[in-house]
């Protein structure tokens, strides 16, 4: 069936069938079809059952776990172990030790000085300020410890990061051949779900902090490979022949042209790994990584909403910080150097220095170097009154609307199971079908040849069920996400005052760690798939919203006006202007909303959503490589496949990173 | 990244081995202190224990205490590489103490935790009073269109917990030809805010359950009775048809820390205390929302001749 499509593409732009070739889209479910009734009566006749045939797949269980006990059983005595990934891990364990001891050592005082001067010299005094107050927010909350620790394994983990994305993106963006090489792979490691890395890395290096520096970088150092590469590719073809018949040799080039030029989309990469990173300190806690990250995970053991909202507070402004931080100093480069106010260059940098160890010194002196304990504050308690009082009031026997448990148990009973059910009743082959035909409508052969080869090893791989029930899970919450984010995102952009009073709601949805949602919307929705479905709406949410806000802001104005002089309506100017012409910001939405769904589906699993989360979960809690590895990977070929059939072909020039 | 950094150490340090097994937390023993760090499980019988041990690490005897939320499985792979100093309570995994305790010597018993664990089906009481043979297996299909969800589908809803907890669920329900579905709930936060939910609509449901738990004394739960427990009768995952055993749950160490871990190592083999101490501990964090350390204290406060006794002279 793949191949099929592959061999037949060419032919779609050939005029064989005349006037309806000029309709591309009939043309091209006309090849499908003619393919289909060729190869379906053949497959049927051979493997005739409706699910996934058996004699097709690969039984993985026993070769994983005998991998799994070999690596156990010579981790203290392989020279692979002892001469390569020990001195890794070790690496990771002293450069973190090495930062939480500077850390400590500056003390409470030293660090927040540190965080504001840095602030005010790349992004002034507005953010300085709001820098301070952050860092303090996580000494009140009692969270000063785990908020260094995780601080400590960030820094490492982005300056890997960083090192190991800007070397790959060099290469890619030098080397027209490693850029191609190169950007399927980067491709694929951003659909990729997080916890799909912890599980092969845990075995190896073991739990704690070197797997998780490790997993961290592997999911953060893709954007920053990537914008290297644009940045370096995009360099202004006037300036590097300027450069080059000045005598340059190729290093200077690189030097003093090249890369200064890309600053700022170096600096745009530094911001999503520092972004990425962040969201992977918490899923780490999984694999030991302690810090703030544990401290939710923890407290959700004890079903301790409150406690759990204390640390994942500090988490969220860690990431606003690093964020506004990084954006501002984005967007001053290349602006000219406001006078006065800043002092210049190198002295300013010095100035903040010597303020940061007095801060230090003046607080080590004051015998006040820990944060002091009675200047915390509870804020669980609060928190899990407001949520007994929801899950009280709302979880059932509301008046002529029902509570929350009879929605989910509706969802479940009218959306969910017949999804499911249909999905899993559907003969294995015609699946393949409907994903390449999808995926070939709306992207290129390859695209539809890549979604169905994904979809084939789902198979292969012997999860064809289970993939399936989790396939029709993402289609339900993306199917929710997209009304809500669809309907919100358009009066977000109507509504300035709107857009601007959502805009610390999403960044706090889009950074709170997924594990906070887990018990309320357990208490709200029951376990089952329900409340996974739940949970993936939440996270998704902001990112449609956003998109769909900004690419209806985008419509061009000239356009709106001519419409609205020929006295459209506002919903008219609507629905025949500003959506069509927004139509590739639409579909960039479905797309993100898709990979973000399926990015919470092992999430889902720790609230009863079964399938390929659970396993995961399972793989990960019993050490068990073949399931939880088996589960991984058809996640990733899930995301793929959903992925490729649903890439707008703008979306590599959009997006970016 | 890992191999740049790799490098410059290896040539800072020089190209000798670096065992990996033998490394422990960069968190560990900062500012001088000394630190032992422990492995928490995500029950909250297991902070019990750990929040009394954190306390008086701390307070009479002077470490640092670091505490890592680890999986079963996964933290006896940490315990064998001295990632954590100790598990504090554990449910049994032969499979394990095969590997690091008898065959790599990684690990050695810490003794036993004075608590004993028993797994197990059960009801909530109010239903068990309405319907008293509901607590024998035999009748279990009688109410399954009671038990019934929309996630069990036609089928009588069994909640099961944690992917890391032993559960023999699966096979139970199949080899008793019980007329219900298994539905892993994910974690036991996600478990027992369900069965809350239940208990305050009184709403029936059977759930796999465990002692000793706290949450006994805030939902009353009857046993279900299973076929007996007989040595050897859950030897093959596939094939059981009988109930869970009881357990005596055991304590482990890392067995450098064991020899070399001082007073730290000798209060831990030392600790040893009741289900009822441990539940007192478990409901002051669980349900009155104590911080572990407020409920330890309180716990300690009252106890003193019980600890005295853990403490190395």
């Amino acid at each position: 069936m793949a191949a099929a499509s592959t061999a037949t593409a060419p032919a779609a732009d050939t005029p064989r069938f005349g006037a309806l070739l000029r309709n591309r889209v009939l043309g091209k479910l006309l090849l499908l079809a003619v393919v289909a009734a060729v190869l379906v009566p053949i497959v049927h006749a051979k493997w005739a059952s409706g699910s996934w045939p058996h004699a097709l797949t690969v039984d993985l269980t026993g070769p994983l776990g005998k991998t799994s006990d070999w690596i156990i059983d010579n981790r203290d005595s392989h020279p692979l172990f002892l001469y390569f990934f020990g001195h890794i891990s070790n690496a990771v364990v002293v450069s973190v030790r090495g930062v939480y001891l500077v850390l400590l050592a500056a003390g409470w005082a030293g660090v927040t000085a540190a965080a504001g001067l840095i602030a005010w010299r790349v992004a002034g005094l507005k953010l300085a300020a709001s820098a301070v107050a952050a860092i303090l927010v996580c000494g009140w909350f009692g969270m000063w410890v785990p908020t260094m620790q995780t601080l400590a394994l960030m820094v490492v983990a982005v300056l890997a990061s960083v090192v190991l994305g800007m070397l790959l993106g060099l290469a890619a963006g030098l080397s027209d051949r490693t850029y191609r090489a190169l950007r399927p792979v980067l491709d694929t490691m951003q659909v990729f779900p997080a916890y799909a890395y912890l599980l092969p890395v845990v075995l190896v290096f073991g739990i704690g902090v070197p797997a998780a520096v490790l997993a961290t970088v592997v999911y953060a150092a893709p954007p920053m490979a990537r914008l290297t590469a644009l940045g370096l590719r995009g360099a202004d073809g006037g300036v590097m022949e300027a450069v080059a018949s000045l005598g340059a040799t190729a290093r200077q080039r690189l030097l003093t042209a090249r890369l200064p030029l890309a600053r700022k989309q170096l600096l745009l990469g530094l911001n999503q790994t520092i972004m990425m990173a962040l969201s992977m300190a918490v899923i780490a806690s999984v694999i030991g990584a302690g810090g703030l990250g544990d401290r939710v995970y923890q407290a959700l053991a004890s079903v301790d909403v409150g406690a759990a909202l204390a640390a994942g507070i500090p988490i969220v402004l860690l990431a606003v910080i690093l964020d506004r931080t990084t954006a501002a100093a984005g967007e001053r480069l290349g602006a000219a150097e406001p006078d006065g106010r800043r002092l210049h260059g190198g002295y300013g940098w010095v100035v903040a220095g010597i303020l940061t160890v007095v801060a230090a010194l003046v607080a080590r002196l004051a015998d006040r170097i820990d944060w002091p304990e009675t200047w915390t504050v509870n804020i669980a308690d609060p928190v899990n009154n407001a949520v007994d009082w929801m899950t009280d009031h709302l979880y059932s026997g509301v008046p002529y609307i029902g509570g929350t448990a009879d929605w989910a148990g509706h969802f479940t009973t009218w959306v969910l199971d017949p999804l499911r059910d249909g999905l899993q009743w559907l003969p294995w082959w015609s699946v393949l079908l409907i994903v390449a035909a999808l995926a070939w409508l709306i992207g290129t052969w390859r695209t539809a040849l890549t979604a169905v080869l994904a979809m084939a090893a789902i198979g292969v791989l012997g999860v064809w069920k289970p993939s399936l029930d989790t396939l029709s899970q993402v289609l339900a919450a993306v199917a929710v996400t997209l009304v809500v984010g669809f309907a919100v995102g358009i009066a977000a952009a109507r509504s300035g005052r709107l857009e601007r009073l959502l805009r610390p709601v999403l960044d706090v949805f889009q950074t709170m760690p997924q594990f906070v949602y887990l018990i309320p919307v357990v208490a709200l929705f029951g376990v089952g798939r329900a409340p996974a479905v739940a949970a993936a709406v939440v996270y998704a949410l902001p990112a449609v919203i956003r998109i769909t806000t900004q690419g209806l802001r985008q419509v061009d104005a000239a356009a709106l006006e001519s419409a609205r002089s020929m006295g459209a309506t506002s919903g008219q100017q609507l629905r025949q202007v500003q959506l069509p012409l927004a139509r590739p910001a639409l579909l960039l939405a479905v797309n993100q909303g898709v990979v973000l769904v399926l990015a919470v589906v092992i999430i889902g699993g720790l609230v009863g959503g079964g399938a390929l989360g659970y396993e995961v979960v399972f793989g990960l809690a019993q050490g068990d490589l073949a399931t939880g590895l088996v589960g991984g990977a058809a996640i990733v070929c899930l995301g793929l496949m959903l992925d490729r059939v649903t890439q707008p072909t703008e979306r590599r020039a959009k997006k970016g990173a | 990244m890992g191999l740049a950094a790799a490098g410059t150490l290896v040539v800072a340090t020089g190209c000798g081995a670096a065992d990996m097994t033998k490394q422990s937390s960069p968190y560990a023993n900062a500012q001088g202190a000394k630190t032992v760090t422990l492995s928490v499980q995500s029950w909250v019988g297991a902070q019990a224990n750990i929040a009394v041990a954190e306390y008086l690490l701390k307070h009479e005897l002077g470490y640092r205490v670091d505490t890592v939320q680890v999986d079963e499985v996964p933290a006896w792979d940490a315990l064998s590489q001295g990632r954590v100093d100790a598990i504090m309570e554990d449910w049994g995994h032969p499979d394990q103490e095969q590997r690091y305790v008898k065959d790599k010597k990684t690990i050695v018993n810490g003794g036993d935790l004075g608590v004993t664990g028993h797994i197990g089906w059960f009801v909530p009481t109010y239903f068990a009073k309405q319907h008293p043979d509901v607590t024998d297996w035999k009748n279990l299909n009688k109410y399954a269109s009671q038990l019934r969800t929309a996630e069990s589908g036609g089928k009588g809803q069994l909640l099961d917990g944690s992917p890391s907890y032993v559960t023999n669920d699966k096979a139970l329900v199949n080899n008793l030809k019980l007329k219900y579905q298994v539905v892993f709930s994910g974690s036991e936060a996600a478990q027992i805010t369900q069965i809350k939910q239940f208990a305050k609509a009184k709403k029936p449901f059977l759930t796999y359950w465990y002692q000793p738990q706290w949450l006994f004394k805030k939902v009353p739960m009857t046993e279900v009775k299973l076929p007996a427990y007989k040595d050897g009768c859950d030897a093959d995952p596939k094939k059981v048809a009988c109930a869970y055993p009881k357990t005596p749950l055991q304590k482990y160490l890392n067995a450098d820390f064991s020899k070399n871990g001082g007073k730290a190592a000798a209060f831990l083999k030392n600790f040893k205390w009741t289900t009822e101490d441990q539940n007192e501990v478990s409901l002051l964090i669980a349900d009155k929302k104590l911080s572990p350390d407020e409920a330890a204290k309180k716990w300690i406060d009252e106890h003193e001749s019980t600890w005295r006794s853990w403490l190395p002279k």
